[in-house]
C-alpha cells in the first residue's frame, strides 16, 4: 500500500477548512478563496476582503468553516513571536493543512461544507456514519537487553470511507504513539481542541520488561499499557476533526512510520507541562483578562474543581485496589494454613472438610483477584485518563488567555504606532511616514486577526467542551455497567461455592 | 464482702446451656458484663455483672480442687485473655479475633467458658461456679492465692521438661500430634484474622469511594453536569451497597469460623497445658522411684511414700487425661462441624443479598443511559 506523499503543511495560525471554488459566504463580496488543491505553501494577501467579523461569529451553529479568508501573511514577523514562545523548539506549532480531507475522499468529501451545522458534521461525517473500531492486542517484545521494545498490534475495522480497506492492521511501538500525540498537540491545542493524551510513559515498567522479568507485575504493567494505548487511539478517533488528520489516518494505516525522535520531549505528560508552563508564564504576565463571557469564568472553574474532584477519586480507587489484592493474598495464605491443618488430622470427616474448606478459600481467592482486576482497569484507568484530559482541558482554555493576550499587544502596538505616525505627519519625512502608514496597515490586520483568532478560539472551546461532557458521560456510564455485571457475575459465582460446600460442611460427623 | 467457698461439691441451680453473657459495660475502667442464666427451677434469671478478675476467681478455684483426683489431667475451658480498653498493638494481636468489634466476640468467647464449665462433670460440681453464676455481690477482688496451675506460662527451667520422652504410647502420640495441631490452628487463626481485618479495609476504602463521589454532585441547569452528577450520584450509591456487602461478609466470617477456630486453637492450648501437667507428674514419679533406689535405708520408706502417693496420682491423672482427650477429640468436631456451617450459611445469605442489590444498581444503570 503506497503511502501518500504528504508534505509538510504550511505554517498558519488558524485551521481554515477551504472549498475547492465552493463559496461559503453568501456574501457575493467573498474574494476567491485560496486554493487548497495541493498542499504546498499557498499564497494568502492580507487585504482580502472577505466577510468581515460580523458574519462570523453570529452563533454557535454556524460552519466552522466560513472564516476561510482573513488571513495573515506567511511572512508577518509577528507570527513567528506567536509561534516562537511557548512550546520549545522541538515542537514548532503548526496549523494543519487547508486541505486536509481532499488528497482522498471523493465526492462524499463535498456534504461535509454544506452542513450549515457542525453538530451534523459530526454525526454523518460527510456522509459515513461513525463506524469505527480499533484493538491494540498481541505485545510483542522485540529484541533483547535495553533496546528492547514493546510493539503492539494495531487493529482497525470500519466501514467508513475515510479509510482504505474495512480491516487492517500495523505494528506499532510505543513511541509512535506518543509521536501521533506530539504532532496532533502541536497542530491542534494551541486552537483549542482538546486532544486525548497519550499513555505515561514509565522507566520502571519498561526496564523490567526489557531486562525480561516475567512476573505478575510486569504483565500487568504490559496489559494495563496496551489498554491505555487502545483508549487513546478510540478517544483520538472518537473527536471528529482528529479522526480526518493525515497523521492519524497515516497512524493507522501505513505499514510503515518514520521513527517518532526525541519522544522525550513529545510525551504527551511533556507536552502538557509545556503547554500549562506557557500558560503560567502568561498567566505571570499579569493577564487580567476581561472575562467578557461568563461562560468560560464558570467553566474554568468548574473544571478545576473537576480536577481536585477526579484525583481523590482516583487516590480512592487505588487505595481500593491495593487492599484488594491484599485481601487475595491473604486469602490464599489462610488457604494454604487450613489445608495444613486439615492434613494433620486424623479425624477424616474434619480432614475432609478443612481440606475443603482450603479449596473454597482458593476459589475465592482467585476470584477476588479478579475483582481486583476488575476495580484496577476499569475505574482506576478511567479516573486517570480523566485526570489526564482535564490537564488538556485546562491547557486549552489557557491557549485561550494566550491568545487573547496577543490580540492584546497587537493592539497596543497598533496603538503606538498609530501615535507615532501622527507625529510622523509633521516631520518632513516622507519616506518614513510611509512606512509608518505601512505598518500600521499591517498591524491593523494583524489585530483584526488576532481578535479571528480569540473569537474562533472561544467558539472551537465551546464545541469541544460540549463534546468532551457528552463523551465523559457516555465514558463513565459503560464502565459502570461493565463493572456493575463484573459485581454481580463475581457474586453469583461466591453464592455458587458457598452452595457446594454447606452440604459437605453439614456432612462433618 | 467475699463468699466464705468451701470446695464442697454443689449442683449448678441454672441450666447451663442458658448462661449468656449478654454485654460489656465500659463506664470506668475495668469492663463489666452481664451474665444471665435461667433458674432450673423455672422461676426466672439471674442477673449478675462481673468483671475479668472474677472471672480469675473463679479459675482459680477450679484449679485449687486438690482433693478431685485427677484434677490436673483435666483440660480446663480456655479463659481468654485479660481484655484492655485502648489496648495496645501487641494485646490487640493476642486477643486476636476476640478484640475485635465492640467486645462482642469476647463476650462470646466468655460465654463459651461459662457454658463449657457449666457442662463439665468435674468441674461443674465446684461451688465457685454457683456463686459467680447467681451470688447478687461480685465473688471476691481479693486475690485468691495464685496456684500456679498453668506451668506452661513458667520459668524455662520447667519448659524443657516437655519434651521429656513418656512411657506410654497413647500419650506420646497425642503430644506429638497436639503439638503439631497447635502450631497450625494458631496459623489458621492468624491467617483467617488478616483476611477479615483485610475485609474490613476495604469496607472502609468503599466508604470514602462513595463520599468522594458525592463531592462531585453538584446542583445546575446544564443537562450534560446534570447527567454526569447523576452518574456520580448512582455510583456513590453502588459503592455503598458494596461497603455494607464487604463488613457483613467480615462479621461473619469473625463471628462463625473465626471464633470457631479461636475456640478450637486455645483448646489446643488447654490440651497442651494439662499433657505439659501430667508430663511434669511423670518426672516427678520418676525422681521418686530414683530417689527410693538412691535412699539410705534410714530414709527408705519415707520415699518409698511419696512414691507410692506420686503414683497414685499419676495414675488418676492419667485415667482422668485419657477420658479428656477421648472426649475433647469427639467434641471437636462438633465445635468445627457447627463453625462452619454457619460460617457457609452466613455468607451464602450475605451473597445472595448482595447479587440482589447489585443486580438491581446494574439494571438502575441500563435504565439510565
Amino acid at each position: 500500500m503506497a503511502d501518500t506523499a504528504r508534505d509538510p503543511p504550511p505554517d498558519r495560525t488558524d485551521f481554515h477548512e477551504v472549498e475547492d471554488g465552493e463559496d461559503l459566504f453568501p456574501e457575493p463580496s467573498a474574494a476567491p478563496e485560496s486554493q487548497p488543491a495541493s498542499l504546498s505553501a499557498v499564497d494568502i494577501s492580507t487585504n482580502s476582503n472577505g466577510p468581515k467579523e460580523d458574519s462570523f461569529f453570529d452563533d454557535d451553529n454556524e460552519d466552522l468553516f466560513a472564516e476561510a479568508t482573513e488571513e495573515v501573511s506567511l511572512d508577518s514577523p509577528e507570527r513567528d513571536v506567536l509561534l516562537s514562545d511557548g512550546p520549545s523548539p522541538a515542537i514548532t506549532p503548526i496549523t494543519p493543512p487547508t486541505s486536509v480531507i481532499t488528497p482522498r475522499i471523493g465526492h462524499q468529501h463535498d456534504d461535509m461544507f454544506t452542513h450549515s451545522s457542525f453538530d451534523e458534521m459530526e454525526e454523518e461525517e460527510g456522509g459515513d456514519s461513525f463506524d469505527i473500531n480499533i484493538s491494540v492486542s498481541d505485545p510483542e517484545k522485540i529484541g533483547d537487553g535495553m533496546n528492547a521494545y514493546m510493539a503492539y498490534k494495531v487493529t482497525t475495522k470500519t466501514s467508513m470511507s475515510l479509510f482504505k480497506q474495512r480491516d487492517f492492521s500495523v505494528k506499532r511501538r510505543f513511541s509512535d504513539f506518543l509521536g501521533l500525540h506530539g504532532k496532533l498537540a502541536s497542530k491542534y491545542l494551541h486552537i483549542g481542541y482538546i486532544v486525548p493524551p497519550a499513555p505515561e510513559k514509565s522507566i520502571v515498567g519498561m526496564t523490567k520488561v526489557k531486562v525480561g522479568k516475567e512476573d505478575q507485575s510486569s504483565n500487568e504493567f504490559v496489559e494495563k499499557r496496551r489498554s491505555a494505548l487502545e483508549r487513546y487511539l478510540m478517544r483520538t478517533v472518537k473527536h471528529p476533526i482528529l479522526l480526518k488528520d493525515p497523521d492519524v489516518l497515516q497512524f493507522l494505516e501505513s505499514t510503515e512510520l518514520p521513527r517518532a525522535v526525541n519522544t522525550q520531549a513529545l510525551s504527551s505528560a511533556g507536552i502538557l507541562r509545556m503547554v500549562n508552563k506557557a500558560a503560567d508564564a502568561v498567566n505571570k504576565m499579569t493577564i487580567k483578562m476581561n472575562e467578557s463571557d461568563a461562560w468560560f469564568e464558570e467553566k474554568q472553574q468548574h473544571f478545576e474543581n473537576l480536577d481536585v474532584q477526579l484525583k481523590k477519586l482516583h487516590a480512592s480507587v487505588e487505595s481500593l485496589v491495593c487492599h484488594r489484592k491484599e485481601l487475595s493474598v491473604n486469602t490464599a495464605q489462610f488457604a494454604k494454613s487450613a489445608a495444613m491443618l486439615g492434613n494433620s488430622e486424623d479425624h477424616t470427616a474434619l480432614s475432609r472438610a478443612l481440606s475443603q474448606l482450603a479449596e473454597v478459600e482458593e476459589k475465592i481467592d482467585q476470584l477476588h483477584q479478579d475483582q481486583a482486576n476488575a476495580d484496577l482497569y476499569l475505574f482506576s484507568e478511567l479516573l486517570g485518563d480523566y485526570v489526564r484530559l482535564i490537564s488538556a482541558v485546562k491547557g486549552v482554555f489557557d491557549q485561550r488567555m494566550k491568545t487573547w493576550q496577543k490580540w492584546q499587544d497587537s493592539q497596543m502596538l497598533l496603538q503606538k504606532k498609530r501615535e507615532a505616525e501622527a507625529k510622523l505627519q509633521f516631520t518632513n519625512k516622507p519616506d518614513k511616514l510611509q512606512q509608518a502608514k505601512d505598518e500600521i496597515k499591517e498591524l491593523e490586520g494583524k489585530v483584526q486577526q488576532g481578535e479571528r483568532d480569540f473569537e474562533q478560539i472561544s467558539k472551537t472551546i465551546r464545541r469541544e467542551v460540549s463534546r468532551f461532557e457528552k463523551e465523559r458521560v457516555k465514558d463513565f456510564k459503560m464502565i459502570i455497567v461493565k463493572y456493575l455485571e463484573s459485581l454481580v457475575q463475581t457474586q453469583q459465582q461466591l453464592i455458587k461455592y458457598w452452595e457446594a460446600f454447606l452440604p459437605e460442611a453439614k456432612a462433618i460427623s | 464482702m467475699m463468699e466464705e467457698v468451701n470446695e464442697a461439691t454443689s449442683v449448678l441451680s441454672v441450666y447451663g446451656h442458658t448462661i449468656k453473657v449478654t454485654e460489656a459495660l465500659q463506664d470506668g475502667d475495668p469492663l463489666t458484663f452481664i451474665i444471665v442464666s435461667q433458674k432450673l427451677s423455672g422461676t426466672g434469671e439471674y442477673h449478675v455483672d462481673r468483671t475479668y478478675d472474677d472471672f480469675e476467681w473463679l479459675q482459680q478455684h477450679l484449679y485449687a480442687q486438690e482433693d478431685v483426683p485427677g484434677i490436673q489431667g483435666v483440660i480446663f475451658p480456655p479463659l481468654p485473655v485479660r481484655p484492655q480498653a485502648n489496648a495496645s498493638a501487641k494485646v490487640m494481636k493476642q486477643l486476636g479475633f476476640l478484640g475485635l468489634g465492640e467486645w462482642q466476640p469476647y463476650c462470646k468467647a466468655l460465654e463459651t467458658f461459662l457454658r463449657q464449665v457449666a457442662a463439665h462433670c468435674i468441674l461443674s460440681k465446684n461451688k465457685a461456679m454457683e456463686v459467680f453464676l447467681t451470688s447478687i455481690d461480685p465473688p471476691g477482688r481479693q486475690k485468691v492465692k495464685r496456684n500456679i496451675f498453668n506451668r506452661l506460662s513458667q520459668a524455662v527451667e520447667e519448659l524443657r521438661k516437655e519434651g521429656h520422652k513418656d512411657v506410654d504410647e497413647f500419650f506420646q502420640t497425642e503430644r506429638d500430634h497436639n503439638l503439631v495441631l497447635t502450631g497450625h490452628a494458631r496459623t489458621a487463626v492468624e491467617k483467617f484474622l488478616d483476611v477479615a481485618l483485610t475485609e474490613q479495609k476495604i469496607a472502609v476504602a468503599c466508604g470514602h469511594f462513595a463520599a468522594a463521589l458525592q463531592i462531585c454532585v453538584e446542583n445546575g441547569d446544564d443537562p450534560e453536569k446534570r447527567a454526569f452528577s447523576r452518574v456520580c450520584a448512582k455510583l456513590s450509591e453502588v459503592f455503598d451497597s458494596i461497603k455494607k456487602n464487604m463488613m457483613s461478609v467480615a462479621v461473619n466470617d469473625m463471628n462463625t469460623l473465626g471464633l470457631g477456630l479461636d475456640l478450637d486453637w486455645r483448646y489446643q492450648e488447654a490440651e497442651r497445658e494439662m499433657l505439659f501437667r501430667r508430663t511434669c507428674k511423670l518426672v516427678e514419679l520418676e525422681n521418686a522411684r530414683k530417689n527410693v533406689e538412691r535412699a539410705k535405708p534410714a530414709k527408705k520408706s519415707a520415699m518409698e511414700e511419696v512414691k507410692k502417693a506420686a503414683e497414685g496420682e499419676f495414675e488418676q491423672i492419667c485415667k482422668v487425661a485419657k477420658q479428656e482427650i477421648v472426649k475433647l477429640n469427639q467434641e471437636r468436631v462438633g465445635m468445627v462441624q457447627k463453625s462452619l456451617t454457619q460460617w457457609c450459611e452466613q455468607q451464602l445469605q450475605t451473597a445472595r443479598e448482595g447479587a440482589d442489590i447489585f443486580n438491581q444498581h446494574l439494571q438502575a444503570f441500563k435504565a439510565m443511559a
